[in-house]
């Protein structure tokens, strides 16, 4: 297997964008990856997008996508796995450059969210869980972290406090990313008092409904220094897991097993700990997701991660900073692009280009992105390549 | 939507809880499946839930996906019934602001919902406090 590069990225502004469409927010992404790889062509492309079909009525997004890149006729795969479609997508491009199928791909997602309305995205976001067993008795995205959140305050202690200070930090750090949808700051309290959604979340527990596409492209690290100018990003580990989809078949629903399984095996391949990383990019579609993440990413002792965000652990200047992007609650959460997004993020932390939102001496940066309730996890580990004894 | 045929196929498991047990490793899945996911044995025994079970966990939702506007405020949760199978569903005939984990209930048969396309009226199991 070869090793494998991140040499370009891509992403443009996230939010309502009525003015744009599917595919000129995808193009724009992907374009964007090209030109800062500075490469005159592809060889293939993946496609994260977790819902054309229900969003924009638009399926078959390989060959749609790779026309629009003007690329045609390049194989175009579009890639599916609920939220965790961008990780997944990036991983197949991983595999397909490392098998030496092929040397220049592009790893892209998309999510076209706002032109249906807030049922009919509920109800697109609904099946990423059991339509049979779950939410034909009437249970919501929300409802179900809910329903994760009780346990884990009830067994651990976490607080409803708890919860809202995750929503303070990953909004205190998109306030410094300038592609982020809701660049403000909030406070515990408003979290705490915005509207009841599914007891115990709320409103401001909830990432939001965003437009959204990013893209990288990626090469054998070998090729790097030649196809690009910019400073490559090494590949150290791709891993992804499954779990049970229904969060009652799991034998404990404040576990996201699928992360800790992902997640050992990334560590693995890249020889390293968690303590060697330098920031994560996770997960955090609800506050206490990035509380059960940050468990199964070994950041803090089971149980005891409902304390990280409040304490300053995982907080910009931090030991382990967690989501310096803004996160899926600032940045945005166009599933299919959520997953792409966070790898971009970890590049431009790793080549120090990420400015007022760096992190210092970045040397390892972890992405974990996830379905579902977690019955998808797909985590990769990034090295600044320079920093590496060969 | 839930059409007619797909209602239909699921009366089985909504009307008579219908469950298999693992012959080789006695799990039992509800609802039936082909391979049981503990020791891929691939034989079965039909068996009907048990209709006790302990409140796990549970959400009051407040903003309702469609086809449930009208019953909002509602509970839903996870119960764990005999031969530890879980189920979510709802837990009617409470009162919301006291129901608390650890909560003993008991399995009823009740209209869920209408779906608005199609015009099915579907029913299935509820759990009310025993
Ligand atoms: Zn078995």
């Amino acid at each position: 297997m070869r090793e494998v590069a991140v040499i370009g990225v891509g992403m443009n502004k996230w939010g309502e964008l009525w003015e744009k469409s599917h595919r000129r927010i995808w193009t724009e992404a992907a374009l964007a990856a090209v030109d800062d790889a500075g490469v005159d062509r592809v060889d293939a492309m993946y496609v994260g997008c977790m819902s054309g079909g229900l969003f924009v009525g638009q399926e078959h997004l390989g060959a749609l996508l790779a026309d629009e890149l003007g690329m045609g006729p390049i194989p175009g795969t579009r890639v599916e796995s609920a939220c965790a479609s961008g990780g997944l997508a990036f991983r197949q491009a991983v595999l397909a450059v490392a098998a030496g199928a092929h040397d220049i791909v592009l790893a892209s997602g998309v999510e076209k969210m706002t032109d249906v309305d807030g049922g009919a995205a509920t109800y697109a976001l609904s099946t990423a869980a059991d339509q049979e067993y779950e939410c034909y008795q009437g249970i919501t995205f929300p409802g179900l972290y809910a329903m994760m959140a009780r346990v884990h305050m009830e067994r651990y202690g976490t607080t409803r406090r708890q919860l809202a200070d995750v929503a303070v930090k990953n909004h205190a750090h998109g306030l410094l990313n300038e592609l982020a949808q809701f660049r403000m700051k909030v406070t515990a309290e408003q979290v705490m008092g915005s509207a009841a959604v599914a007891d115990p979340l709320r409103l401001l527990d909830c990432s939001p409904i965003t437009d959204g596409a990013a893209a990288v492209v990626l090469c054998p690290l070998e090729m790097a220094r030649k196809l690009s100018k910019q400073p490559p990003v090494r590949v150290a580990a791709s891993a992804h897991a499954t779990d049970r989809i229904a969060l009652h078949e799991r034998d404990d629903m404040a576990d996201l097993a699928s992360t800790r399984h992902a997640a050992a095996l990334a560590y693995k391949q890249a020889g390293i700990t968690p303590k060697d990383l330098s920031f994560c990019e996770v997960h955090d579609c609800f506050t206490i997701a990035e509380i059960l993440v940050i468990e199964a990413l070994g950041l803090t002792a089971r149980g005891k991660g409902g304390a990280a965000a409040g304490s300053g652990l995982t907080a910009q200047g931090g030991k382990i900073p967690v989501n310096p992007s803004g996160g899926l609650k600032s940045k945005g959460h166009p599933v299919g692009a959520t997953g792409i997004a966070q790898i971009r993020e970890a590049v431009l932390q790793l080549r120090g280009e990420a400015g007022k939102r760096q992190v210092p001496k970045a040397r390892w940066g972890l992405t974990q992105n996830m379905g579902g309730t977690g019955a998808s996890t797909v985590v990769h580990i990034f090295e600044r390549a320079e920093g590496r004894k060969r | 939507m839930i059409g007619p045929v797909r209602y239909w196929r699921e009366i089985p498991q909504r009307y008579r809880y219908e469950a298999a047990r693992c012959s080789g490793c006695g799990k039992v899945f509800f609802p039936p499946r082909l391979v049981c996911n503990a020791c891929r044995g691939r034989e079965f025994k039909p068996v009907i839930l048990p209709q006790a079970g302990t409140l796990e966990t549970f959400t009051i939702i407040r903003v309702a996906p469609s086809g449930f506007e009208d019953q909002a405020p509602y509970a839903v949760g996870v119960v764990r019934l005999a031969d530890s199978v879980k189920v979510t569903a709802q837990i009617v005939d409470c009162d919301l602001e006291t129901l608390a984990t650890g909560q003993k209930l008991r399995l009823e048969f009740r209209k869920v919902q209408q779906d608005g396309a199609s015009g099915v009226l579907c029913y299935g199991y509820k759990f009310v406090p025993a």
